[in-house]
Parts: structure tokens; C-alpha cells; sequence
């Protein structure tokens, strides 16, 4: 085996030379055993199989350390503490004794799709998944349990197993699992043993501190962007600035003999920098001036889009859903009402840059990458350098965030050809700017909305025009474009409860050369703050409170019902406050969750906004770690809160316009409203996901307070660019 | 040549003087737990203690810090017993945790000033950007770390 590889295969990597004289130090970092489980920093393993396993997804140590594989991506969504506790719940290890790592998606394409769907993605890893690894666990603990039976001659039914001991209870024997391992990896199971009812769960439902948690806290914890191969190098990239662009041609010559500098490489789309270090590969990057062939598209702009996209609102679209006769209802309807709303592109922009370490050789390619979906970035890679899928390995870091934006494929297919055309290991970064410029955006969107209610304020129909980018077809997956219409663009909107008996959604989508793709909560993210801002308008052009309007349109839906009652018990909802004070509220199904929050605000006459206080409530049907359903709560907020204030991608001479943190604005500490998270579970069926929904309500609900206060309705965001003054009149 | 010394180890670096300490730290001496973010200051995800103030690392020159000492996210402890630190993993605080590196070297800092910060003074000094948003429990883990420091 090549020597480079066995190294790189190591577990703790330690760096050996630097090319510029620094002093070489070798790092690594051990989890310590805890009284809580543990992740290795380095959370990927060596594609190989681990001592002492049970199966791909179990291994136990003679001191009955126990070895959980997690097959899915670890984003900050705490998932990988979520799927380890389903197994441990059946597997009656003792938490404290777990440590996970990540699945190898190189191992699953070997050993027959054994790790299945390693994406983490639509905030499905709990929901999909926690079934398969509480069945994982399950039949873990009857294979010890089995083992023990023929090892102390007694029937399995007289062992019962709780804290990795497996016990007689008649003879007072125990076995440990450590002791059991090796017989139990020979049993195989007939067919799968049940798994417990919610009643039985003693872990899944427990508030349980994150395994990933203590490597974030020492800097141990391995991103992408912290990989180090021995003899690596470094690139710098820069993309067409009109996305679909291609190179026309570059001048080397600025950068000829410039320290460090080992080569220029020549991408259809993009010239990287290799150099020694990676801020020579930039700073020789910033030197080039390519010539671009960017067509027709290179002439288009924000304006021109906003007309259009408004446009498109004049002509019929596809229907995605048609109750009654909305046109009809709303015609003979006693009071009507209507309006356009407008939401701009967003970037993800994940606090890490996009990067990735190739190490491309003619019979394996290596990948060192944080990416929500480990074995689709190894299936396009495959495809794209043309190698044999058990030839690629997809080595998954931790992710300094994901929201949709991390596939790992543009920019691992970047690394992949610039280490192939130097042909040593590579680390390609992408700038803070190049990362904002070359996203997969939130769409842009246009909505028109009408209502009619009758005399008593009750809304008789609802119909909504919407025109928004189609996300599959911009990820090559057009044959979930059905009859024009796609879920995303109407999540959160023609899916809506509400009980009105008349309601038509039609859709245009419509895409411009700007890439569109799934951003954390997705349709939800324009389209909850669409419907509640206008269900709130239609609220008070009925003359009713917000939350009595919704209740009396959710009365079939116990679940929408706790969480609204739930909010408006927490917010103090109706409460007075001061002048210049006011709540709003928005509630939304999304991902098979229900979220709704209460957000109470500080609007000054002169226009100068500040949310104070928020509330939230959730059900997700069950809870697998409630602790983490609370953090993705108060995340989603801010990131909601952020998109709301000041998220704004715009376009001009085709080119995204922001590039870094100062014109792409983010909410800080200062910012960020006090958050309160309540759950409001129903059980039942339902495993809703936790990870995007909370971004999805935060927006309207901040909207609806702004006309609590000041009785300036909100259309289009970000709020930064709306002129929110008012005056304060006594009635208000 | 530049002198540097980082987590009390002394290193010679001959580089170009407008190299950020940022890319010496991660890429030269092999320390990633400080973090790239933006590169221009934005972020905080790079920040360090240069001479017992916090700084963010990826708009410090090191020509200018010759001489200079350098604490990083790898030198605050040895076992995660720093307060900050103690305090990170009792409020759960980091989700992706890209950031917290930065967040907690600021905050380290902050505190040593500011042993009983308000949150006005909170919210005026530690303005390193969290995506995740993990805000709410990094306020409270603030609080929980200026506590530790007094017991
Ligand atoms: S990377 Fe230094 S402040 Fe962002
Ligand atoms: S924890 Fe992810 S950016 Fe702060």
C-alpha cells in the first residue's frame, strides 16, 4: 500500500513537514470518557472493519465499550446523538461506555448498501431512520442475549440484559457484552425481534447532552477544512462570477515565479491557485484577471427578476390545489381582500466556507469533506472523475454547518481535478466570498393572495398565486416537477389546515441562471411567512384576534390546537404591553412538524425595530432527545430572524452582488431575542423532523407584531429595507 | 525571520510579513482549532489572545507581531477545564461548533476584564457571528462562566 495513504488512513492525523519552515507539531486529541457518550474529533473511521463487531453497525470492546456506527451527517442538529440514543435504548448498553463515529459510505458501497441512506437532509435523519436503528439495537441485544443462553446452558427467556450485562436472574449469572461480542457476531436472527412502545423508552425522550459537544469546546473537533494529508497542498478558486459562466482564458503571467505558487489550473468553470500555503494560493489568485464567457445572462438584474417574477403573478399557473370554487366564493364574498407579497434569494452562507481535500491516484480517489450526503457525494464522484465505486473514499467531517448547502460535490469535484492535475493531495477553500457567490440559493418569490370573508369575518375562500424557483429542476432532478408543480413551492402554503371551504394555489415556476436549492426549512421559509402574514390580515379585516381567527379554523386539528393554545398560554398572549410594544403570531406545518411562535417586539415612531422576546412551541409527535429539539428551535429562530431583518441577495451584470459578512448582514449576540421553547407533543404516529421547521414562522410572526404596533403591514423582506416609521396614535 | 510564541512554545517563521497569523496558526504550526470564517474580521471565528487581548487572527499580520504571545482555542486548557469551557458543555452551547472556538476565546477574554458582565456589556463586546444561532444558551453559558470563575 502506498505510503501516503496508510498515513492518511490514520485515525489522528499528525502533520509531518510545513513547506514554509514553521515548526512541525503533531496534534491529536482523544475523547475522554465522560459520564456521557463520546465522538471521536476525528468522527470519520478507516472504511475497514472495527474489532469486535457485532456488524457493520456494532462493535464491542472487551471492556464493553461500545462502538455505535452513525450513518448520517452531523451538522450541529444533533442528530448523531438522537440515532445513537435509539440504539442504545434497545441495546441496554450504558450510555456512558458509547462512542459513535461516522458509517463509511465506502463500506456501504462494498458490503451491499448495508449503511442505506446516509443523507441528512429534509430534516429526515431522526424521522427515517429511528425505526431502522432502534431494530439495529434491538436485534444487537438478542444476539448477546442468545449467546449467553447457549454459553450458560439456560433458555433466552430466562436472560434479561440492562447495562451491557446480560443476567440469570434463577442462577444469579451474568455475562458482559464485551464477553458475549465474538459468539453473537455468528447468530443470525430469523427475523427481527420487537422493538419497545414509547411507554418502555427509558433513554429516547431524556434530555441528553450532545456527544459532539466536548470536541467542539477544544478545538479537537475535525471540520473539512482541517484536514491535513502529508505532502498536501493548497488551492484557491475562483468561479465565472455569472454562475453558468465559463473561462474564457487567463494571463498566467502576473503570478509567474511567484513565491510558493506550484500551478495554475484551468477548470471549465473556475481558475484555481495551488501554492504551498494556502494564503499564497490566494493572494497569487487575487493577482489573475480571467476572461469570462458569461452570455446573455451576464446583462441580468435584481429589477429586471422583481418584474418579472411580479409579471408572471398576471397569468394562471399550474394548480397544485383546487377546493370548491375560490374565484367564485371570493366575488360573492361580503369583505375582500388582496395582496402581493415578495421574498429576495438567500444565501446559506455556512459559517464554514465550502472546502474540500482530495487525493486523487489512478485506482482510488480520496475525499476528506463535510457533507450532508456521504454516499451521493461518492456516487457523483464516481460518475464525474470516472472511477469504480469501491475506488472512492468519501471521508465525512464534522460540518461547520450544512442548512441545505453542503452536497460536497461542487466543491469536491473542484478538489478532486485540481489534485489530479498536480497530482498530489490538494485542500481547496473557497473564500468567504466565493462561498456567498456561488451558493445554490433560496429562490426568489412572488405571491398574489386573495380572500373573501363573509359578513360575520369568517373566510369563505382562499386562493394564492405563487411564482418561485423550481429547486429539482435546478438540481437536475426534473422528474419531481409534476404537472408543474413541485412540493417545495407550496409547503407551508396549499397545504395549509385552515378550514376554509373554497381555496385554489396555483404555481408558475419559474428559474433564472441564478442555481436554486434546498435552504433550512426550505418552501416553509418564504411561504409560512406568505400565508400567516396574509391569515393575519385576513384576522384583522374580520375584526378578530389572531389567535381566536386561527383557533376557529383549527378546531379538526388537535395537534395545531395544542400548539397554538400553548403559545398563547406562554406568550402571555393578550396581555397589555407599553406603548410601542407589541406581539405577533404565525404558526406552520413542516417536515411533520407543527411550530408556531409568538414573537414580542420594541418599534420606536422612528422606525427602529428590536424582537425581545420569543416563544416557541413544537410538536414533532415524539421527542428522541428534547434537548436538542429545543436548540434547533432557538437556532432556527435566529436563522429565521436573520433571513427576516437583513437576508437579501441580489444580482447585478448576472453577478451576485454581496460577498462577505458586511453587505450579507447576520444577527449577532446583540440582536438575538430572548427565546423560549415549549414542546407540545402529541405522540401518536408522528416523528416529525426538528431541524428546519423553527426557521420557517419567525419571519410572519415578527411581521404580524410590526402591525400590532404600528399598523404598517409587511409585504416584502428583508424588514432593513422597509420603511417601518409610524405614528404612535392612541388607538395603537 | 518572526518570533512567535503560541501556547508557550516558541516558533521562527520566515514568511511574508502580511501573512495572517490565521493561516500560520492552522496551515504552519498545525493548530486548526482557530477557525476561517470570513477573512476580514467579520466573524470572529478566527479570534485569538495576542498579548492577552483578543483578536481576530485573520487580520493580524504577523510582521507586526514579532515578539508577540499567543494563546489559542488549544492552549486555553488541557482538559477542557478553562470556565468558558466548563461552562460550554453544561449549557450544551455549540451546535455545528464552527464557531465556538472564536466565541469562547473572545469571551475568555471578555471576562477576565469584565468578571461580572451585564448583558448590555455582554452584548457590546462578544460580537462574533454564530450561525447556527446558538445565542440564547452562549448568553447564559457567559453567565455560567463568570459564576465558575468566582467558586
Ligand atoms: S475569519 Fe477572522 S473575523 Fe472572520
Ligand atoms: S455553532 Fe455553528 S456557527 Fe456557531
Amino acid at each position: 500500500m502506498d505510503g501516503n495513504i496508510a498515513l492518511s488512513r490514520r485515525r489522528f492525523l499528525v502533520t509531518g513537514v510545513t513547506a514554509t519552515g514553521g515548526l512541525a507539531v503533531g496534534l491529536s486529541a482523544l475523547p475522554q470518557l465522560g459520564d456521557a457518550a463520546t465522538v471521536s474529533a476525528t468522527p470519520w473511521d478507516d472504511d475497514g472493519v472495527a474489532p469486535h463487531e457485532l456488524d457493520a453497525w456494532i462493535a464491542i470492546e472487551p471492556d464493553d465499550s461500545v462502538l455505535i456506527r452513525y450513518q448520517r451527517a452531523e451538522m450541529g442538529q444533533g442528530s448523531m446523538t438522537a440515532l445513537v440514543m435509539c440504539v442504545a435504548e434497545e441495546l441496554q448498553c450504558d450510555w456512558s461506555k458509547v462512542r459513535t463515529e461516522y458509517a463509511s459510505a465506502n463500506r456501504s458501497v462494498r458490503e451491499n448498501n448495508v449503511y442505506g441512506n446516509q443523507a441528512s437532509v429534509g430534516s429526515r435523519t431522526v424521522r427515517e431512520s429511528h425505526g431502522l436503528m432502534q431494530q439495529i439495537g434491538a436485534n444487537a441485544r438478542e444476539r448477546l442475549i442468545q449467546a449467553a443462553a447457549s454459553r450458560l446452558q439456560v433458555p433466552a427467556g430466562e436472560l434479561t440484559a440492562a447495562n451491557s450485562v446480560v443476567t440469570h436472574a434463577k442462577s444469579g449469572k451474568t455475562l458482559r457484552y464485551g464477553e458475549l461480542v465474538g459468539d453473537a457476531a455468528k447468530i443470525k436472527l430469523n427475523k427481527d425481534v420487537a422493538i419497545k412502545p414509547p411507554e418502555q423508552y427509558t433513554l429516547i425522550g431524556q434530555p441528553m447532552k450532545r456527544v459532539d459537544v466536548p470536541a467542539k469546546v477544544d478545538g479537537s473537533a475535525k471540520y473539512g477544512i482541517d484536514t491535513r494529508v502529508p505532502d498536501m497542498v493548497y488551492a484557491a478558486v475562483l468561479a465565472c462570477p455569472v454562475p453558468g459562466g465559463k473561462l474564457a482564458n487567463v494571463d498566467e503571467a502576473p503570478i509567474s515565479g511567484a513565491r510558493g505558487v506550484i500551478k495554475v489550473v484551468k477548470l471549465p468553470n473556475a481558475v484555481a491557485v495551488v501554492a504551498d500555503s494556502y494564503w499564497r494560493a490566494r493572494q497569487a489568485l487575487a493577482k489573475l484577471q480571467p476572461e469570462w464567457n458569461t452570455g446573455a445572462d451576464g446583462n441580468t438584474d435584481s429589477a429586471q427578476f422583481n418584474a418579472e417574477y411580479r409579471a408572471a403573478l398576471d397569468k394562471p399557473g399550474a394548480v397544485a390545489r383546487n377546493d370548491g370554487d375560490a374565484g367564485k366564493a371570493i366575488a360573492g364574498a361580503a369583505i375582500k381582500l388582496e395582496a402581493i407579497y415578495e421574498v429576495p434569494y438567500l444565501a446559506h452562507a455556512t459559517m464554514e466556507p465550502l472546502n474540500a481535500t482530495a487525493h486523487w491516484q489512478a485506482d482510488r480517489l480520496d475525499l476528506w469533506v463535510g457533507t450532508q450526503m456521504a454516499n451521493n457525494t461518492l456516487k457523483a464522484l464516481v460518475g464525474i472523475m470516472r472511477m469504480k465505486p469501491e475506488q472512492v473514499h468519501v471521508h465525512n467531517a464534522f460540518l461547520g454547518g450544512g442548512f441545505g448547502r453542503r452536497g460536497g460535490v461542487d466543491e469536491g469535484v473542484q478538489a478532486a481535478f485540481v489534485s489530479k492535475a498536480v497530482g498530489k493531495p490538494v485542500k481547496l477553500i473557497w473564500s468567504r466570498e466565493e462561498d456567498m457567490r456561488h451558493d445554490r440559493y433560496r429562490p426568489q418569490a412572488a405571491i398574489r393572495f386573495a380572500a373573501g370573508l363573509d359578513p360575520q369575518g369568517k373566510p369563505v375562500a382562499l386562493s394564492a398565486r405563487v411564482a418561485v424557483g423550481s429547486l429539482f429542476r435546478s438540481n437536475n432532478m426534473p422528474q419531481f416537477v409534476k404537472n408543474g408543480v413541485e412540493g417545495p413551492a407550496v409547503d407551508a402554503l396549499a397545504t395549509n389546515p385552515y378550514d376554509i371551504a373554497n381555496q385554489r394555489f396555483e404555481v408558475h415556476l419559474k428559474n433564472t441562471h441564478i442555481p436554486v436549492s434546498f435552504w433550512r426549512s426550505v418552501g416553509a421559509s418564504q411561504n409560512a411567512f406568505f400565508l400567516e402574514s396574509f391569515v393575519d390580515e385576513m384576522a384583522h379585516a374580520a375584526g378578530k384576534d389572531p389567535v381566536a381567527f386561527r383557533r376557529a379554523l383549527l378546531g379538526h386539528r388537535a395537534d395545531w390546537m395544542k400548539v397554538l393554545d400553548t403559545l398563547a398560554v406562554k406568550s402571555d398572549w393578550g396581555k397589555k404591553l407599553a406603548a410601542g410594544k407589541g406581539r405577533g403570531i404565525a404558526i406552520t406545518e413542516c417536515f411533520g412538524s407543527v411550530v408556531g411562535c409568538v414573537a414580542e417586539i420594541d418599534l420606536t415612531p422612528q422606525g427602529k425595530l428590536k424582537v425581545e422576546r420569543v416563544v416557541y412551541a413544537a410538536d414533532s409527535g415524539h421527542a428522541v432527545n428534547p434537548l436538542t429539539i429545543q436548540e434547533q428551535m432557538e437556532g432556527g429562530t435566529i436563522f429565521g430572524l436573520t433571513a427576516a431583518l437583513y437576508g437579501k441577495i441580489t444580482v447585478k451584470n448576472g453577478a451576485i452582488e454581496q460577498g462577505n459578512f458586511d453587505s450579507y448582514q447576520m444577527v449577532r449576540l446583540a440582536q438575538a431575542p430572548k427565546t423560549e421553547v415549549h414542546l407540545a407533543l402529541t405522540g401518536g404516529k408522528k416523528w416529525g423532523g426538528v431541524g428546519e421547521p423553527g426557521t420557517a414562522p419567525i419571519a410572519p410572526a415578527v411581521a404580524n407584531a410590526i402591525f400590532a404596533v404600528s399598523g404598517k403591514r409587511v409585504r416584502s423582506l428583508p424588514l432593513m429595507d422597509q420603511d417601518l416609521s409610524y405614528t404612535r396614535t392612541a388607538s395603537l | 525571520m518572526i518570533s512567535l510564541t503560541v501556547n508557550g512554545k516558541s516558533y521562527q517563521f520566515d514568511l511574508e510579513p502580511e501573512t495572517p497569523l490565521l493561516w500560520v496558526l492552522r496551515d504552519e504550526i498545525g493548530l486548526t482549532g482557530t477557525k476561517f470564517g470570513c477573512g476580514v474580521a467579520q466573524c470572529g471565528a478566527c479570534t485569538v489572545e495576542i498579548d492577552g487581548r483578543a483578536m481576530r487572527s485573520c487580520s493580524a499580520p504577523i510582521g507586526a507581531l514579532d515578539g508577540a504571545s499567543i494563546v489559542t482555542i488549544e492552549g486555553l486548557s488541557a482538559d477542557r477545564s478553562h470556565p468558558v469551557q466548563k461552562a460550554w458543555i453544561e449549557e450544551d452551547v455549540p451546535q455545528c461548533g464552527y464557531c465556538q472556538s472564536g466565541q469562547i476565546m473572545a469571551v475568555a477574554s471578555f471576562l477576565k476584564a469584565n468578571p461580572n458582565p451585564t448583558d448590555e456589556e455582554i452584548d457590546a463586546n462578544i460580537t462574533n457571528i454564530c450561525r447556527c444561532g446558538t445565542y440564547e444558551r452562549l448568553r447564559r453559558g457567559i453567565h455560567r462562566a463568570a459564576a465558575l470563575m468566582k467558586a
